[in-house]
């Protein structure tokens, strides 16, 4: 029988343990899935056809088309991808009822009252030869134009930007600037590729 | 000689617990961390774009990835250097697609199944056409939520 057995040091036991912790930390690459979410639209019956192109009037639709290029045309003029988030706003919110810009329609929305609601729908149609860079640079400049002018009303409406407001609330100012991207059938821009 | 104390102890000294709060915390953090991650090993370079408008992905047991770029050196002699789709862990044709979804949609109970989502994971290189063609599958097998995966932009333009 031994007569003793030093005590193992255990003071820097706990050193050692947050070390290897942070090191597991450190070196395991949380991969944050995060992005620009979108819905495609649902598969077209074969007996149908492209129907809901007619039901939607020209003046309600933002035309933006990408070449094999990467260059952008935007309502039948060309566009640097800088200013494409300004037109786009000028497009959603329409502020001086242009008839060349989206119609409106009342609508009743919580917390807003009657409200006119735009119209409006995005179109986004790329070639087969554009680079999915530009393609996202474009989603993203869409997105920031909706989320700005959401941005500016939950402002006005209760001082706080949208991402901070309630669900509710968020629900309502959605309502007012419905996000509609569209991501049109495939067609060939800009030649054959 | 009082403070000779140990000379007079016979017994063992007891094992001392004071750091098994740290061992099992920290064994605790390492299976979270490890397992929460499902190990993919990529055969494709993926740069994703940079974005700012993005959204974190919520549930990660609803979202099944999709990768599309130019494969990895060491497999560029088999697969060329044209940008591939990667499901799983294997290159995969556009036609797979479908299969592909209907297996990963079988994995999630039936109540969840509408929130499913497809994170696009595709190198920024890629033309738009492999992606058009396979937003055209995933519309074919009704999985219509889709997340394009990108990085946060560092600067502003």
């Amino acid at each position: 029988m031994a007569k003793k057995t030093p005590e193992i040091p255990s003071a820097s036991m706990a050193d050692i343990a947050f070390m290897l912790l942070i090191f597991f930390l450190v070196t395991t690459t949380m991969d944050t899935d995060s992005g620009i979410s979108r819905m495609l639209p649902p598969p077209v019956p074969p007996d149908q056809k492209n129907d809901d192109d007619v039901k939607i009037k020209e003046r309600n639709v933002f035309v933006v088309l990408i070449n094999k290029n990467d260059q952008l045309m935007v309502e039948g003029q060309q566009l640097q991808i800088s200013e494409l988030k300004e037109k786009a706003k000028e497009f959603i919110e329409n502020p001086l009822d242009e008839a060349t810009l989206p119609e409106k329609e009342a609508t009743e929305i919580p917390f807003f009252g009657t409200t006119m609601v735009s119209k409006q729908v995005i179109s986004l149609q790329n070639d087969r030869g554009t680079s999915y860079s530009m393609y996202i640079q474009a989603q993203n400049e869409l997105a920031a134009a909706y989320n700005e002018l959401r941005d500016e009303i939950s402002l006005r409406k209760f001082g706080k930007k949208f991402d901070n407001l309630d669900t509710d609330r968020q629900e309502a100012v959605k309502d007012v600037y419905p996000q509609r991207i569209s991501e049109a059938e495939p067609k060939n821009y800009g030649g054959t590729n | 000689m009082a403070k000779f104390r140990e000379e007079s102890s016979k017994e063992l000294p007891p094992v001392s617990t004071a750091s098994l709060p740290d061992i099992v915390f920290m064994l605790l953090f390492f299976f979270m961390v490890s397992t929460s991650i499902k190990e993919v090993e990529l055969k494709v370079a993926i740069k994703a774009p940079q974005a700012t408008e993005i959204k974190k992905l919520e549930k990660k047991s609803l979202v099944s990835n999709i990768y599309v770029g130019e494969p990895k050196k060491q497999f560029v002699k088999n697969m060329g250097t044209e940008p591939r789709i990667q499901l799983n862990d294997q290159f995969a044709e556009i036609s797979d697609i479908g299969s592909y979804i209907e297996e990963e949609r079988s994995k999630i109970s039936e109540a969840e199944r509408p929130f499913m989502t497809i994170s696009l994971k595709v190198d920024e290189k890629t033309k738009m056409g492999i992606v058009t063609d396979l937003k055209q599958q995933l519309r074919r097998v009704s999985a219509l939520k889709i997340n394009y995966s990108t990085r946060k932009m560092v600067k502003e333009e």
